[in-house]
């Protein structure tokens, strides 16, 4: 019955979403990016990796190649689609750790009394650590690869979820019902469960989304800087940097990668922001209130 | 038989007392009525005693919830008594539920923990909780959000919540106070009746004496954090013997309230 109910609010959350412009439009881009990178997965039309000679900078629109091939006659397209599959995978990964990060962190800072106090202040310190500053020293040390990037970026960006997760946890157990359920005998672990984790669940969703958005950019600087993606996997960030040399000669060619990042990036924030909107408490209260009173 | 013994219980931040070295007793089946005007230190009293007070808040003296004292005693030692021995009904309905959770799950849950019956048992006696504070069609209320009920009926879930484990004593913080005048009197009614078919004592915190009046059996009145004037009823009504009472007593008469023992 409550994961049905769950499941509605959900579903209600999603259609809500929706219905805002910039929402729609953030779902739009996200679908393309999804779709880019399950289609890849089974076909593109050349192998990314593939170096033709006889095909060095060919441009847009001509002789199959759609976006044009690089200086290696390697099909822009294709990089481009295979490209998705790294910044899907990464960023939704970095997502992952990111919440189980903040998450965790800011359940520990929120619920213990003095030993909370020192994980708020260690969540400060970690803030003012810039994330790509921490991705580089990992990738120095542990040598660039995905899963470098996704775990920097992961803690980098979960510090600012268990920041804001701290707030909002802190405010629900300050609540009468967390009282009430302290005065019938629940554990501190049932309460988080139970009472706090749903209440600020609206909130860690924005975060978490706009987290997304994050971590794409924060994958393609790492490859663009050469800490990410190694070299035969196909990534925007590389691509970028790869043709930005030749931005003089063949300026349509670093066009792509740009606005692959850009329109990722920018779908990932958009569908944050319009959550934000659609599950604003004082909002949805008067959403809520209206249909099914039943005093 | 003595149920719970404050004995000299003081509650100081940062070095001033809020409650200030308060004694009360109250005996199975007894009912004591706590008065006093905002901010004299009532509802700290109470969640001082069943431990609760703010974790910045220092506490000291005794609180004997049968015979056992409860200063000192670690979380995990109280919160069988909470709820097992001493339910709590609080002042806002409106915040002391969760506003995500359904009002038969609210109550289900304290039932499961404190009584051990498994969910789904648990379930039906939250149920039957939910009937028994007067909730009119109770399976259809334990599916709804506190957003969906009114005052009086938030008032009742809580009152429900507080019997969840079958306690033998039931503290009531300002449970009327944010209801309006005909709905205090259906809950007033209720935890009477509840209190009697249940064979629970009572702590009633009120600033309101009228309110108290219709459930109390003894008062104690609550000045700056001390127990000014203690004892039956009848005789702290007639023959006050400290302003703090006396300035009740005319707020009190004051009002167009008709006391059902006149």
């Amino acid at each position: 019955m409550s994961e049905l109910a769950s499941e509605s609010s959900v579903l209600r959350t999603f259609r809500a979403l929706l219905r805002e412009p910039a929402g729609l439009i953030g779902t739009v881009l996200i679908s393309l990016l999804v779709l880019c990178a399950l289609v890849s997965l089974v076909w593109t039309p050349y192998d990314p990796t593939l170096v033709d000679p006889a095909a060095v900078w060919a441009p847009p629109f001509s002789g199959g190649r759609l976006l044009g091939t690089d200086g290696s006659g390697r099909d822009l397209f294709s990089q481009l689609l295979a490209g998705a599959q790294i910044t899907t995978v990464a960023a939704v990964a970095a997502t992952v750790v990111s919440g189980i990060v903040g998450i965790g962190l800011a359940v520990l800072a929120a619920v213990g009394r003095r030993s909370g106090e020192i994980v708020a202040r260690l969540i400060d310190v970690l803030v003012a650590l810039p994330t790509l500053l921490l991705a580089m020293v990992l990738s120095a040390v542990y040598g660039g690869s995905v899963l470098t990037a996704v775990v920097a970026i992961g803690i980098g960006t979960g510090v600012n979820v268990a920041r804001v997760g701290r707030a909002e946890m802190t405010s629900a157990l300050g609540t009468d019902y967390v009282l009430a359920a302290r005065t019938s005998g629940a554990s501190t672990a049932w309460i988080v469960r139970r009472h706090v984790l749903p209440n600020v669940a609206p909130v860690l969703l924005v975060q978490l989304s706009l987290t997304l958005a994050l971590a794409v950019l924060a994958e393609a600087a790492l490859s663009y800087l050469g800490f990410g993606t190694a070299p035969p996997t196909p990534s925007w960030g590389r691509m970028l940097q790869d043709l930005q040399v030749y931005v003089t000669v063949h300026p349509w060619a670093v066009v792509w990668p740009g606005a692959a990042i850009t329109a990722a990036v920018l779908g990932f924030s958009l569908v944050g922001d319009a959550l934000r909107d659609v599950t604003d408490p004082r909002l949805r209260r008067q959403a809520a209130a209206a249909p099914e009173v039943l005093a | 038989m003595t149920l719970l013994e404050i004995e000299d219980l003081t509650v100081r931040f940062g070095g001033r007392a809020v409650v200030d070295g308060v004694s009360l007793t109250i005996d199975a089946g007894d009912r004591l009525g706590l008065i006093g005007a905002s901010g004299s230190g009532k509802s700290l009293t109470a969640l001082a005693a069943v431990g609760l007070a703010p974790d910045d808040a220092e506490v000291t003296g005794r609180v004997r919830l049968d015979g056992r004292d409860l200063i000192g005693l670690r979380d995990r030692e109280l919160a069988p008594l909470r709820g097992g021995r001493v339910g709590v009904v609080f002042q806002e309905p409106q915040t002391a539920l969760d506003p995500l959770m359904r009002v038969g799950r609210q109550v289900a849950g304290p039932v499961h923990r404190l009584t051990g019956l498994d969910r789904r048992a648990a379930a039906v006696r939250a149920v039957e909780l939910l009937a028994a504070v007067g909730l009119p069609d109770p399976e259809n209320m334990a599916r709804a959000y506190p957003h969906q009920m009114s005052g009086g009926q938030r008032q009742r879930v809580g009152i429900a919540i507080a019997l969840a484990g079958d306690p033998a004593l039931l503290i009531a913080d300002e449970p009327t106070t944010a209801l309006d005048v005909t709905v205090q009197a259906e809950i007033l009614a209720l935890l009477d009746r509840l209190v009697d078919e249940r064979d629970m004592a009572l702590l009633f915190i009120s600033h309101d004496l009228a309110v108290v009046a219709r459930v109390a059996r003894r008062v104690a009145v609550l000045a700056a954090g001390q127990v000014r004037e203690e004892g039956p009823l009848e005789q702290v009504l007639h023959e006050p013997t400290d302003d703090a009472t006396k300035a009740l007593l005319t707020a009190y008469r004051a009002s167009a309230w008709s006391p059902s023992w006149s």
